[in-house]
């Protein structure tokens, strides 16, 4: 890993360094509006839509595509699947990110956020939902940092500290599993709260079903989807465990994430079939639910069987990428694009300009941190200290 | 697709009916897939 000479030569203003660069900028100043101007200087929101664009997709797609924490790590320590052990630090460094910057994201769309504790000491029930995902979310991020910090620990030399954490590991893994099942269903349960907002085809009480079930296929998906990118721009800094693992793990959870999705696919139909909803295929939202279901549903799950089958290694990338994608869709058109569908369309929401650019920012400071640790710590290949120990 | 129903029990009947039935399916469609899916797995062992 001569990373040094790799690096040396690389240009400081290459073309991401220049649009990460403007994105920041853009987004320090309106993170200033934000909170100097409050929620109506920079968002869209209203009483009708009081959840946008920061809910829809920082939070509710950041959460489902930081599941690859706990699907990985599960498969690793709790089902003993050994051989897919390289994937588990990088997908800890996801997951704990992710975390860290849906919370940073709340700080953004709650009205004050100085109070989101206060569900903890200031609430008048610990019976609501949002209470759950909120508690969830603090402990779980909690695990993910303390999972995470073997790494940190390792590159500082704090062997100690490192070896006491490392022995915590498999509770830590089931807690991490149990406390993701309940908020990753919770969010999708909180829908169910407003069966007359939300349109029938998406409207379900399997909500939270549909959500787990959903979360699981997109961290699966964004583990291979993040290794292939890691392997593009971050090959210099993997050591011969990593690049020899690398076609397991794509193609091992490719298998999972067929067999997931074609579950999801079963299940999405069985809701539509027990609410009777099936007259509401033939209109417009019926036409877009469809292209949902079949285009980043079966497609997806048809594609991932064909790359496994023919030992296709870029079909299994793209169609993580596809998948990825299709977790996106589907978070934004139960919070947003169904959601009041009743309502004319000049009381529907579309996001502001400026909420766009601080999701960007938040995915920029994503991306940027995520290159700052691997580049450092040992993420992609093991510290030579600790060779074969964890 | 349009049914009319007089009462929850028809409705329940109906779409328990349905419900029944996609199962039926998926879980036929469920060996098929695996079927599929492992068709030309290298690591699977002869039987």
């Amino acid at each position: 890993m001569s990373s040094e000479h790799a690096t040396a030569h690389k240009p400081v203003m290459s073309p991401f360094t220049i649009v990460a660069g403007i994105v920041l900028i853009l987004g320090a100043l309106v993170t200033v509006l934000r909170f100097t101007g409050g929620l109506a200087a920079t968002t869209n929101l209203s009483d009708y839509n009081p959840w946008g664009l920061w809910i829809g997709f920082d939070l509710l797609v950041g959460v489902a595509l930081a599941a690859g924490g706990f699907v990985t790590s599960a498969a690793v320590y709790i089902f003993g699947m050994k051989r897919y052990h390289s994937a588990v630090r990088p997908a800890i460094l996801t997951g704990f990110l992710g975390y860290a910057l849906v919370v940073f994201a709340l700080h953004y769309d709650v009205g004050q956020p100085w109070r989101l504790p206060y569900p903890f000491i200031v609430q008048s029930g610990t019976t609501s939902l949002l209470f759950e995902v909120g508690a969830c979310v603090a402990l779980y991020l909690t695990v993910l940092f303390i999972e995470f910090t073997p790494a940190p620990l390792e590159w500082l030399g704090f062997k100690r500290v490192r070896n006491l954490v490392v022995k915590l590991t498999m509770l830590l893994t089931i807690l991490g599993v149990i406390l993701s099942t309940l908020h990753q269903s919770s969010l999708g349960a909180l829908f169910l709260i407003a069966p007359s907002k939300l349109h029938p085809l998406w409207y379900s009480g399997y909500l939270p079903v549909f959500f787990f079930v959903s979360a699981i296929i997109a961290g699966l998906s964004m583990v291979i989807f993040e290794g292939g990118l890691a392997h593009k721009y971050f090959h210099d800094k993997m050591d011969e465990t990593h690049l020899r693992e690398k076609e397991d793990v794509a193609f091992g959870f490719a298998k999972a994430a067929a067999w997931v999705l074609a579950g999801y696919f079963s299940i999405k139909v069985i809701g539509v079939a027990v609410d009777n909803n099936w007259s509401y295929l033939a209109t417009g939202y019926g036409a877009w639910f469809l292209v949902e279901l079949l285009g980043f549903v079966a497609l997806p799950c048809f594609l991932y069987a064909v790359a496994v089958r023919d030992h296709n290694m870029s079909l299994v990338k793209y169609t993580a990428g596809w998948t990825v994608l299709g977790i996106v869709v589907n978070r934004l058109n139960v919070s947003l694009v169904a959601f009041n569908w009743h309502l004319p369309s000049s009381e529907r929401y579309f996001p502001h300009w400026m909420e766009i650019v601080i999701s960007l920012f938040i995915v920029t400071i994503g991306v940027l941190v995520f290159r700052f640790i691997v580049t450092r710590m040992p993420i992609m290949h093991e510290h030579p200290d600790y060779h074969g120990e964890h | 697709m349009e049914y009319h129903f007089n009462t929850l029990h028809d409705f329940m009947v109906y779409t328990k009916g349905v419900v029944y039935i996609l199962i039926l399916a998926i879980l036929i469609g469920f060996v098929a897939f695996w079927s599929f899916l492992n068709g030309r797995d290298p690591d699977r062992k002869p039987e």
